[in-house]
């Protein structure tokens, strides 16, 4: 049995980077994002890279961090607003950008993992985003063609893992992880908690090890995007 | 007068029944949940991966995990489970949430919305919002009945790109209540006045037709 487990993100995506290639990235905003890989990532000095992620972070954090250093060539996400070195980019045409409904980025990323090749949805027909693609027509309703989605490399964040590389999130830090985890040709994942194989419940598993060929325990910031918090009652 | 934030909100209320499934978008839809009435069951969802969203968490209770589909803090309910996104969008691209309420930049006669790009400016995206008009089985669109520079918002076309083509069924707007026979040939009807709204006014201030279903 080989070895999954890395001492350190670094060592953990040694071999696995290389320029011009694309990188699948989990998260939701800041929420589950692998945050130790996408730092290893800028160190790597890797160039060119193509993010699939359904947001691009925050100036200073997260994927921000790979826009500052002008690594990404291209983004394909639903959302970017929160981001002001991302529109500069964009806007002096340094970035490129495709924008996929969150629901079809996620399903495009379900399906490339699953070997579907494409997948016919009632989302965003007659928009721009169905624009010179395939439709057809079923029981009366039109769907467009979309395609599934696979990466050189996908980094995902999970709650637990063990060495096996099972892994299990927690709460709305789930979001794109499971998916993604699935849809690189190779997945390192990020923990905050790694346990001896065994210790995790086989029934509470989300992510099958045999998605992740390499894990790593990380120290983690969690950054909160918005924090509203209400009134306590006085009692 | 014209109806405020939360009195739209208020309206939108009134398309909330028992044991309905909705997801609420950035906004005044958020403030929907404000006015959830005294004895109804209301799920709501999270396109993030949750259903069963409870209130703003107490100072000092904050989870970087558990987090809305607008980014801020919330908690959970006995009830609540989460999810994938992509669990998330089968059950909104599959039909299985009754009602998604949210924000319109335009709205036309036949259902068309576009709410999330304007040509020229820096588009964010569109999140979920188009997987969420495609597949919601009712869908409510709350906004101001005119822009800034008072241009009626209900057109007979919409001039930005669309975010869905027949897909809203009621639109709640500061002046009044129109609903929209998205699959159908039926005009547009306007069925409710905001307070001290006259039929003139609104007629005035709207560009695309509509009958009078005013009772």
């Amino acid at each position: 049995m080989a070895n999954k487990v890395y001492a350190d993100a670094k060592s953990a995506l040694e071999g696995l980077t290389f320029d011009g290639m694309t990188v699948m990235s989990g998260g939701f905003g800041l929420c589950g994002i692998p945050e130790n890989l996408i730092l290893a990532l800028r160190d790597s000095g890797v160039k060119g890279i193509t993010v699939i992620s359904n947001n691009a972070g925050v100036d200073g954090w997260g994927l921000g961090l790979l826009l500052e250093t002008k690594q990404i060539r291209k983004m394909v996400s639903s959302y970017v607003g929160e981001n002001k070195e991302f529109a500069r980019q964009y806007l002096a045409g340094e970035l490129e950008l495709e924008f996929n409904p969150q629901g079809t980025l996620a399903e495009r990323c379900r399906a490339g993992g699953a070997g579907i090749a494409g997948f016919y949805t009632k989302t965003g027909v007659g928009t721009l985003v169905a624009e010179g693609k395939e439709t057809k027509v079923f029981n009366g309703e039109t769907y467009v063609l979309e395609t599934g989605l696979v990466a050189d490399l996908s980094i995902v964040k999970a709650w637990k893992g063990d060495k096996e590389g099972n892994l299990i999130f927690r709460k709305t830090a789930r979001n794109f992880n499971p998916m993604m985890a699935t849809a690189g040709k190779k997945c390192v994942a990020e923990v905050e908690i790694l346990v001896e194989t065994g210790e995790l419940d086989p029934d509470q598993i989300h992510t099958p090890g045999i998605f992740v060929d390499r894990i790593v325990k990380g120290a983690f910031e969690k950054r909160i995007e918005q924090r509203t918090v209400r009134q306590r009652e006085n009692a | 007068m014209p109806w405020s934030r939360d009195q739209l909100a208020q309206r939108a209320a009134k398309e909330l029944r028992d044991g309905f499934y909705v997801n609420l978008g950035i906004g005044i839809p958020t403030l929907v949940a404000n006015y959830i009435p005294e004895g109804m069951e209301v799920t709501l969802q999270s396109e993030n991966g949750m259903l069963g969203m409870g209130p703003f968490p107490f100072e000092g209770e904050e989870d970087a995990d558990l987090i809305n589909a607008g980014k801020q803090t919330i908690t959970a309910l006995k009830k609540t489970s989460y999810f994938s996104s992509a669990d998330s969008f089968g059950m909104i691209r599959g039909g299985h949430i009754d009602l998604s309420i949210l924000g319109a930049m335009e709205v036309s006669d036949r259902g068309d919305l576009a709410n999330w790009m304007v040509p020229g400016k820096m588009v964010k995206g569109m999140g979920g919002a188009m997987d969420l008009v495609a597949g919601v089985k009712r869908v409510v669109v709350v906004m101001e009945h005119t822009s800034k520079d008072g241009a009626s918002k209900l057109l007979t076309r919409c001039t930005l790109p669309l975010t869905g083509v027949n897909v809203v069924d009621l639109v709640i707007t500061d002046l009044g209540v129109f609903e929209i026979d998205k699959h159908g040939q039926q005009p547009m009807k306007l069925i409710e006045l905001a307070d001290g709204v006259t039929l003139e006014e609104i007629t005035a201030k709207t560009q695309a037709p509509f009958t009078n279903g005013l009772r």
